[in-house]
């Protein structure tokens, strides 16, 4: 049943695709699509002009470095209980990760979700700090955290909105794009009005796509009709989870958490109004401000081992995985070099994963 | 990271929900969703329910699929 439906939209794709005689060029933004292009091999169904790009939809690959030196920074100075989800946990600045100080006595601890983290908060007397990442899917999760306001539960906000990053790599101009396939579930949050301001600036079209390999493959055909009849705009495959206005109850959460400043992503540089800090009604559970003292000293360094990892180019669509030299070489799975390489969201794990080179 | 997956709410103690992912169970936050019952689906990403789902669009996926390939 699944297979014929495969069947029939690649061949649907195909049939479009011969109307349109230019190389289309369509980059999704999510380490999820992804992972369902490699692993049911997606990109060998497109026909020979249909160019499925990988953008930065990875929420642990695009914190910088200097976030990550600054909670090292942090726990090497204070007696605090730090959580992560998993995947940051193994991003490696130098020689050392979250991994690391845990395996060397301090106490970092992964969790599925920040209410685990203020769990172990309300089971220790310890200041519990949570390194909070993640676009606007996660953000209202760690905002109810806070609203909740448990005294010794801090939170360390790494978190960036999203669609600013959609309108800076347009503004850089350094790649060509044809049409967006819209992450789903930073969509469920936001909704799928909030990319028409985005498509009036830039007259990209742009489809939200749910998870499946049917949903990615729906999406392409949408945005093919689109260019066909010269009818853009912002579609919605994903009608049945994504709402035009989103999620008000979760939106209101964010809002009454986050402000909004210019955030540097890795790859990117500063990113106008992608960053979100915690605003000053919350200032006691910021972890920023709470320890602001160790902050003091702190001067960010460059980890040279990362000179070579091209992982900001594959988060800007530039380059695939394997036009890296490193790409599963000194940089693998086990021993990854890059964030691209260690989140399960990152293309070159993803690429790895599947063994897509 | 942006991963979310359905889930059946099995019971309630508000603002947390028991909720089963094929068998796995998990305690979820349900509040930033419209009133949520039990026997009804959510989709969850890190431990926040983020939207309510109608059966016929957990158990009928392929059903709107085809629709939409009409269309
Ligand atoms: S393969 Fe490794 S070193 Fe190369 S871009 Fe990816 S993460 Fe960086």
């Amino acid at each position: 049943m699944r297979r014929e439906i495969i069947s029939k939209l690649s061949k649907q794709i195909k049939e479009l695709s011969d109307q349109l005689e230019r190389e289309i060029r369509i980059m999704h933004l999510c380490g999820t699509h992804e992972d369902t292009i490699s692993k049911y091999n997606l990109r060998d169904l497109m026909p020979e002009n249909i160019r499925l790009i990988s953008g930065p939809g990875c929420p642990v690959c695009i914190i910088p470095d200097t976030d990550l030196q600054k909670i090292f920074h942090l726990i090497e100075r204070k007696s605090i209980i730090l959580t992560t989800f998993g995947d940051m946990a193994r991003v490696p600045f130098e020689e050392k990760s979250l991994q690391y100080y845990s395996s060397r006595g301090f106490d970092v601890r992964v969790v599925y979700s920040v209410f685990d983290a203020i769990e172990i908060a309300r089971k220790s007397d310890k200041p519990v700090v949570h390194f909070g990442i993640g676009f606007e899917t996660t953000m209202p999760s760690t905002a109810s955290a806070i609203i909740d306001g448990v005294s010794n539960f801090y939170v360390y906000s790494a978190h960036r909105y999203f669609l600013p990053a959609m309108d800076f790599l347009l503004s850089l101009g350094e790649i060509r794009i044809d049409g967006f396939i819209n992450p789903g579930h930073v969509s469920t949050i936001v909704g799928s009005n909030a990319y028409i301001p985005l498509f009036k600036k830039y007259g990209i079209p742009q489809v939200i796509a749910g998870f499946e390999p049917e949903d990615v493959l729906l999406a392409i055909k949408i945005m093919l009709r689109a260019l066909i009849k010269d009818e853009l705009g912002v579609f919605n495959e994903y009608r049945r989870v994504v709402r035009p206005e989103g999620n008000l109850k979760a939106k209101e959460a964010m809002k009454e958490v986050f402000g909004v400043d210019d955030w540097e992503w890795r790859g990117f540089g500063t990113v106008p109004e992608s960053g979100a800090p915690i605003k000053k009604k919350y200032e006691d559970q910021d972890a920023l401000k709470f320890f602001e003292d160790v902050f003091e000293d702190f001067i960010p360094k460059e980890d040279r081992r990362k000179r070579a990892c091209r992982c900001g180019e594959v988060l800007r669509g530039l380059i695939m995985p394997n036009e890296c030299k490193l790409f599963m070489k000194a940089c693998n799975p086990k021993s990854p070099v890059g964030p691209c390489m260690v989140s399960f969201e990152g293309t070159c794990n993803v690429w790895a994963k599947y063994g897509r080179y | 990271m942006c991963l979310a997956i359905p889930g059946r709410v099995e019971s309630i103690d508000f603002p947390f929900a028991i909720v089963s992912f094929g068998g796995a169970r998990k305690r979820i936050r349900i509040d930033l969703v419209e009133d949520v019952k039990i026997g009804e689906y959510v989709l969850a990403h890190a431990g926040l329910a983020i939207q309510k789902l109608s059966e016929e669009e957990v158990m009928e996926i392929e059903k709107l699929w085809e629709e939409m390939m009409e269309e």
